[in-house]
């Protein structure tokens, strides 16, 4: 500790950082036996070449940054290289189905191949042995809980953007036919849901002057009070621009839970398939199908009734 | 009286209101009376309000337009009203205004069928109805 005004404090002592560097391919030696005989290698996993390359890396990266530096906080520029490789590994390392419990004490095992360096070379000063053996492994353990901090940033990256894709994917308007759109929902809705829902319904409305939108709930697991009040307020919203919202795919369960919750629908068309929603579209936008007939005359006979069952046939 | 800037046009026997800028209450309040005063003058069967340049409605315009069709109806004059953006339409549902009782079109052309469709079913129920009426009183 003869330098102690040019370096701040808690950093290692220069003997260690300069006994680190002599020895490092003894180090690596070491720590690669270790980590290879330890019970949780999985060679299937990882090759020792590469468990070789990164723990070489890693080793002069932490030499490096901990030179100089104190080890309390971890947090300067010097700790940035060790950081961005740390980050690198425990990618990789997830990649190869590691878990991040895996990536940590693999920091965490640096600390047992150290031990016997320190030891050889403070055994005339087992103060100082034991200041340095602290020091080194609050590094590692500052390093290794890195490890968990950045893995559980990635995943909520991951699940932010899959949410994201998830809003866009479920909510699609399709044209059905012209002036007739459907919105076929699938999954859970939430307030944050319905909004963009609703929005694009609505814009859609406007855009293609649909006279009809079609609010399919097939998939729509359960309708509890919050998700019928959405609903309802979707087709409030759709009948003030002046078209009309017909709500199908309301099934059994679906009708039972809404009359048990006392949810009044009245005023709201509602149809069991989408089918009939879209027959009842084509009556309301003053539309019918009708099969090409090979007796050659369309119009014979096409009552209201009849004209029905056409529609349904031409609907496999 | 001259800072009145909405048009209301008679087109055959609708009424045509245009509303073009984001109106304030007394304009509102002024609109709903010259309204009735054209229905009653020109014997219009029909009102047809264009709110489509509108880009904020509140509860009381809401309120208005509603009133003004309860009005006009009493008067045997059918209202529709189009042109609803979709965040007005929002917002209005969010403040819990459905304007129940007002009918509602996507555009001017729409508007205009419904209407006609409307008056025509009315002569029509009137025309089958007469017997029904002499009986019921209404």
């Amino acid at each position: 500790m003869t330098s102690d005004n040019t370096t701040p404090p808690n950093a290692p002592n220069p003997r260690t950082i300069r006994m680190l560097s002599e020895r490092e391919s003894a180090i690596l030696e070491s720590w690669i036996e270790n980590r290879v005989n330890s019970s949780d290698f999985r060679e299937t996993l990882i090759s020792g070449e590469e468990l070789s390359s990164d723990s070489q890396s890693f080793l002069r990266a932490f030499v490096t940054s901990i030179a100089n530096s104190n080890v309390e906080e971890m947090r300067g520029k010097e700790f940035n290289a060790i950081r961005r490789l740390l980050l690198d590994i425990s990618e990789a390392r997830a990649a190869q189905a590691f878990s991040p419990s895996e990536t940590a004490f693999y920091v965490f095992s640096l600390k047992e191949t150290l031990l016997p360096f320190l030891r050889d070379e403070y055994q005339d000063d087992p103060q100082l042995l034991l200041d340095e053996v602290n020091k080194l492994s609050k590094a590692l353990d500052k390093l290794g809980s890195f490890i968990f901090v950045s893995t559980i940033k990635n995943r909520e990256r991951v699940i932010r953007q899959q949410q994201q894709d998830m809003l866009e994917l479920s909510t699609p308007v399709v044209q059905i036919w012209d002036r007739i759109i459907c919105l076929p929902l699938i999954g859970t809705l939430d307030s944050r849901r319905t909004q963009l829902m609703m929005e694009r319904l609505l814009d859609r409305i406007v855009r293609s002057r649909a006279e009809v939108a079609i609010l399919d709930i097939t998939g729509v697991p359960t309708v509890d009070t919050q998700v019928a009040n959405y609903l309802i307020k979707t087709v409030n919203a759709v009948r003030l621009l002046g078209s009309t919202c017909i709500i199908t795919g309301v099934g059994p369960s679906i009708a039972q839970t809404i009359v048990h919750l006392g949810i009044d629908l009245t005023g709201i068309i509602t149809r069991n398939q989408l089918s009939d929603g879209i027959r009842m579209a084509f009556e309301l936008t003053r539309q019918k199908v009708v099969p090409i007939n090979s007796t050659g005359d369309p119009d014979a006979g096409a009552e209201g009734g009849d004209t029905d069952e056409r529609v349904q046939s031409a609907h496999p | 009286m001259s800072a009145f800037k909405v048009p209301i046009l008679k087109v055959g026997d609708v009424l045509l209101v245009s509303i073009q800028s984001d109106i304030d209450d007394r304009t509102v309040v002024e609109l709903q009376q010259r309204v009735l005063q054209q229905i009653e003058r020109t014997s219009a069967r029909a009102v047809l309000i264009d709110i489509s340049l509108l880009e904020m409605v509140d509860s009381f315009t809401g309120r208005m337009l509603s009133d003004i069709a309860s009005m006009a109806l009493i008067m045997d004059a059918e209202t529709v009203v189009v042109g609803i953006q979709p965040a007005v339409a929002i917002t209005l549902v969010e403040l819990g205004l459905e304007l129940k009782g007002v009918s509602t079109a996507l555009d001017v052309d729409d508007g205009l069928r419904i209407l006609r469709e409307r008056m025509k079913d009315k002569q029509r129920r009137r025309a089958a109805g007469a017997d029904d009426h002499a009986t019921a009183g209404t």
